[in-house]
């Protein structure tokens, strides 16, 4: 038997993904020598074709990263999944739908005329916006046309395993992709590289009362470096996601963002956690309720950072 | 689909509601025992304590396919657990916030304070608001079965 075949690919991703497949440094060397990566396109020269080749299954693991946002993304999903054994959504965006899921929130409509138009810092007076196909002097080009919304890999493929993380943990993902090749099988749908708990039970920080008046923004404020965020009156998502990055920016002094997704058994990561936040607000009649609602500045884009388009509603309703 | 001939012919919301053990569900039982009339469209869940309704069962109320949740709590400082209310009421305001980001209208949800006395009351909520979401006609969801685009 040959080495483990190896295949990295990216959607719609930002690269940081591609990029902490390359955190472990000079140790990469080392795993190089044991896998074969068949194809990586930020990486290495190989083009689609090339997996067209390829009998099915004949990749042994994938790494897809980044959410299915156009059709091209879409059919490499699908080869994917037709030519690898092992299938990992690799990242938040690949597992969830991530950061650029948020556009869920948006018809593509407005966010051609958003970006195409609006943005204070748009000057497009000939009203130039991108077509799928257009025809110069050489020939047609081709672009692959945007889907009405982005959906989570899982949406589009069966997928194996997830590992979550904006960005993954490179050392940890590779651990994992190490034990997939000696032939460990975990559960089908199991989330690699994370805990079973919350990211607050791995969180250093001394937790007391939490029972707030108002909330606080990071800008605002110099946090107490000891005390729980939330307990400040600064939205960390730590209640709501799941556990495993070993709080690495709350001990850096910032709030948890949730890009672990939500925790063991939660559904809906951001509805949970507009519910642990509610919890912790004291208010003494509906008027200071309604006062503490308004004074959340977008509560979908906090709680839903990195799930909105594999949470319940997944998208703009209407 | 399923929305739209249904509103050909006439509209019927559905509703899901939740309504708590010791004030709202009460008043239920009690509008039921005097034989007071209301719509139909509501079906009721009940919990122990409003400050139970958690998010989740809102959201996923609209992903099964409801047009309309409807929450029913003691009457604040009345709360059996004493701040289960607030609570709910606190979570309730933030989620009508963001159901508008999601393009769903904040009136779909609907909180009372009805105590187990009032059945008047909750006949009177569960009739405007079946009249309200008759108005605002049906929604879509796009997590469940019979999405539609948007
Ligand atoms: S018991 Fe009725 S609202 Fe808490």
């Amino acid at each position: 038997m040959g080495k483990p075949k190896i295949a990295c690919y990216w959607a719609a991703s930002c690269g940081g993904c591609d990029v902490s497949v390359l955190d472990i440094g000079s140790k990469l060397a080392d795993i190089v020598e044991q896998v074969e990566i068949v194809f990586w396109p930020i990486a290495l020269d190989f083009k689609y074709k090339d997996v067209e080749a390829m009998p099915d299954q004949s990749i042994d693991i994938c790494l897809f990263n980044g959410g299915i946002r156009n059709e091209e993304n879409e059919h490499m999903a699908k080869l994917l999944r037709r030519k690898s054994k092992i299938l990992i959504a690799y990242g938040a965006c690949a597992y969830l739908g991530g950061i650029l899921g948020l556009a869920n929130l948006a018809t593509l409509k407005e966010l051609f005329s958003r970006v195409y138009r609006e943005t204070p810092s748009t000057v497009n007076p000939e009203n130039t916006v991108p077509q799928p196909t257009v025809k110069v002097k050489e020939g047609e080009l081709k672009l692959s046309p945007l889907l009405e919304y982005l959906k989570p890999l899982n949406e589009v493929v069966e997928v194996d395993y997830y590992i979550p993380g904006c960005p993954p943990i490179g050392e940890k993902a590779w651990e994992a992709l190490i034990a997939l090749i000696k032939g460990e099988k975990p559960p089908k749908g199991t989330v690699l590289t994370a805990d079973e708990r919350t990211v607050c039970d791995s969180c250093p920080r001394v937790k007391e009362e939490k029972k707030i008046k108002e909330l606080k923004r990071i800008y605002q404020v110099i946090p107490d470096p000891e005390k729980c965020f939330l307990e400040q009156g600064i939205i960390c998502m730590g209640p709501a996601t799941r556990g495993g990055c070993d709080a690495q920016c709350i001990k850096a002094g910032l709030p948890c963002k949730g890009c672990f997704g939500p925790a063991p058994n939660v559904e809906d990561q951001g509805a949970r956690m507009l519910s642990a936040l509610a919890s912790i607000v004291e208010v003494n009649s509906e008027e200071e309720a309604k006062r503490f609602a308004e004074s959340v500045a977008d509560p979908a884009g906090t709680f839903y950072l990195f799930s909105l388009p594999s949470s319940m509603l997944k998208r703009r309703v209407k | 689909m399923r929305g739209w001939k249904l509103v050909a012919e006439e509209f019927t919301p559905k509703i899901i509601g939740f309504t708590c053990n010791w004030c709202t569900y009460a008043a239920a039982d009690l509008a039921g025992t005097s034989r007071m009339q209301y719509p139909p469209n509501l079906r009721l869940v009940r919990v122990m304590c409003s400050g139970r309704v958690s998010p989740e069962f809102v959201l996923k109320a609209f992903q099964l396919g409801a047009d309309g949740v409807f929450i029913g709590g003691c009457h604040l400082g009345d709360c059996h657990y004493i701040h289960g209310n607030f609570k709910a009421i606190t979570r309730y305001y933030l989620l009508k916030k963001m159901l508008q980001q999601f393009g769903i209208e904040p009136e779909r949800v609907r909180f009372n304070f009805i105590s187990a006395a009032e059945g008047e009351a909750f006949t009177q909520a569960v009739k405007d608001f079946t009249e309200q979401l008759k108005r605002l006609g049906p929604l879509r969801p796009s997590g469940g079965e019979g999405s539609g685009e948007a």
